[in-house]
């Protein structure tokens, strides 16, 4: 038997790492998983970086869900600017939400964050995940992975809370993939001194990884052509 | 090798770093930035050198001087600052320089958008640049391809002392593929014409693309298009995707050829007769192998994101005995394989009319 997720949740929950390491999917699933668990959800895209493939991409879903988006007007438009909704500040003074934030790539997109840190400490009821995935060329060994994380928490000025393994090669992922990133995401644990709060795995894929703990289903919501 | 997950810009970048660039130059731009964000983590870790230019215009120098010392070098870009570079190219090839660029395009003319276009195939392929000359133009559909090209446009641009552009588009550039980065050997090229000091051991290179006397200009230009003559012989690539018995012959190249690979998968499936001919140097041009689809084909349908402008090639290529229909969408927008299909409709009607 696999062991899913079943932490009772923070009222913010926010995603960072490195670029491409799956904050945004990971962030989505989350977000229909907290609204599915019966909690009045908002996400709010803080992805200052990437100009394609967002959250907003999974607007249709989120809305469909009942899950409240919060995006940048002008993400997936012809606006090339690095833009937050002001809007954005309901995750932190809404009290009565349950708030899932997608932190931007690296430390450039973590730089985004750290205009809310004062109120997400303030509060303190927050979990902050780094997503890592051994799949990413720059972030395949633990200490280069430590080394993204650091300037992560230096740029947004929070400290990550644990570990969102999320290593995958996107739609071809294979379970011994997973089972063979493992170690990685031991190796990570412990050299940033972090719990390992969850693995997201595709679900068709839970099946086989007998005996896993707290793992995440996940579906990959940005489809390439 | 195990495969990465990786974005088509950063694939290409690691990809020149294993074919041994150390040199690049470039400049933010939209959908492109990727490439040059990393290289700028990347190069401190291995002895390179990244370097964010003033401007467009002084990235495109700086890798005309890295390559007269002999140096493995390329810039990157997105349409409009591939136009600001374009004086710089034609000075590379006045030169007989080797050298990468890299366009991943994005919608125009002017400023236009950040969404993904390929409206820069006349310019990649025609005329990028004023005076006699031509660019190999590599177009990826992949971010393997984005990777694998990018290694051996280093090797062609040595060999045939000529710029070689990647000429492709944001979608290619954003998106995420599982990527092998094994291409085998490096093997660089004996560059005995670089500027690297002679030491008084021999006559000192010079590089330089002025000449003053009208007679040797000539002769370096009949030169070089001799050389040129050479690649259209031996670097024209494509696949060729259910062509065996097709009768209609879809043209497409990177992103397009995704798109239209689904549609002629579609279209097989309602009994058409339907292949598809991916052109993956743009120039040259596959112009025998279309000629030859042009015996069998009664109809060829161009799937870009342009205004037709390869239907020109094809019709060329072709000699213009077939029809050539244009499935285009521009400005940003990715035709669907439903747009497509419903080419593919009309160029079935076209079956009886054709000759």
């Amino acid at each position: 038997m696999t062991k899913l997720y079943s932490r009772a949740p923070k009222r913010v929950t926010l995603f960072a790492g490195h670029y491409g390491s799956g904050k945004t999917t990971a962030a989505v699933n989350y977000a229909l998983w907290l609204k599915a668990q019966g909690y009045d959800t908002a996400i709010a895209d803080l992805d200052i970086v990437n100009p394609y493939f967002r959250t907003r991409d999974s607007m249709a879903e989120l809305n469909a869900a009942g899950v409240r988006l919060i995006a940048s007007p002008f993400a997936g438009t012809n606006v090339d600017a690095p833009a937050l909704p002001g809007e954005a500040y309901a995750v932190v003074e809404n009290k009565a939400l349950h708030a899932v934030i997608d932190v931007g790539g690296d430390d450039r997109g973590a730089l985004a964050l750290g205009r809310y840190v004062p109120y997400l400490k303030e509060e303190n009821d927050y979990d902050f995940l780094c997503v890592i995935n051994r799949f990413r060329p720059l972030t395949q060994t633990a200490a280069d992975t430590a080394e993204v994380l650091r300037e992560i928490e230096t740029a947004c000025k929070l400290s990550f809370t644990g570990i969102c393994a999320c290593s995958n090669l996107g739609d071809m992922t294979k379970a011994e993939d997973i089972l063979a990133s493992q170690r990685y995401t031991q190796e990570v644990a412990e050299t940033m001194g972090l719990p390992i709060v969850m693995t997201c795995v595709q679900e068709h894929l839970i099946s086989a990884l007998d005996g896993m703990e707290n793992v995440f289903p996940i579906r990959h919501r940005t489809h390439f052509i | 090798m195990e495969k990465v997950l990786m974005k088509g810009n950063e694939a290409l970048a690691e990809a020149a770093i294993m074919a041994g660039c150390r040199h690049y130059y470039g400049y933010p731009i939209t959908p492109q930035t990727e490439v040059a964000a990393y290289m700028a983590k990347r190069m401190p870790k291995i002895g390179g050198v990244f370097l964010q230019a003033e401007s467009e215009i002084a990235a495109i120098n700086m890798v005309i001087g890295t390559s007269a010392a002999g140096k493995r070098t390329m810039t990157s870009s997105s349409s409009p600052g591939i136009s600001l570079k374009s004086e710089g190219i034609s000075y590379l090839a006045g030169c007989d320089l080797p050298a990468l660029v890299v366009n991943v395009q994005r919608g125009g003319p002017g400023l236009g958008g950040i969404q993904p276009s390929q409206s820069d195939y006349f310019q990649a392929t025609k005329a990028l640049g004023h005076g006699d000359f031509r660019r190999i133009v590599l177009a990826p559909a992949s971010v393997q391809e984005m990777a694998s090209l990018t290694f051996l446009g280093f090797d062609l641009a040595d060999e045939y002392r000529m710029t070689v552009m990647i000429l492709t588009d944001g979608t290619i550039g954003q998106m995420m593929e599982p990527v092998s980065l094994d291409f085998g050997e490096l093997c660089e090229a004996v560059k005995d014409w670089a500027t690297v000091g002679h030491k008084w051991e021999r006559k000192p290179n010079i590089i330089t693309s002025l000449s003053l006397q009208a007679e040797e200009l000539e002769r370096q230009n009949l030169e070089r298009y001799e050389r040129y003559k050479v690649v259209e012989e031996n670097e024209v690539r494509y696949e060729e995707y259910r062509m065996e018995d097709a009768e209609i012959c879809v043209v497409a190249f990177g992103v397009c050829a995704r798109v239209a690979k689904n549609a002629v998968n579609a279209a097989r499936e309602k009994g058409m007769k339907v292949g598809m001919i991916r052109p993956i140097t743009l120039w040259p041009f596959p112009k025998d192998v279309l000629k030859k689809a042009a015996d069998k084909c009664h109809t060829f349908v161009s799937v870009e994101m342009s205004m037709g402008q390869m239907v020109e090639d094809i019709e060329l290529a072709i000699r213009c005995k077939r029809p050539v229909l244009c499935c285009a969408r521009v400005g940003g927008m990715i035709p669907s394989p439903d747009e497509v299909l419903a080419k593919l409709d009309e160029a079935a009607k076209m079956g009886g009319t054709a000759e």
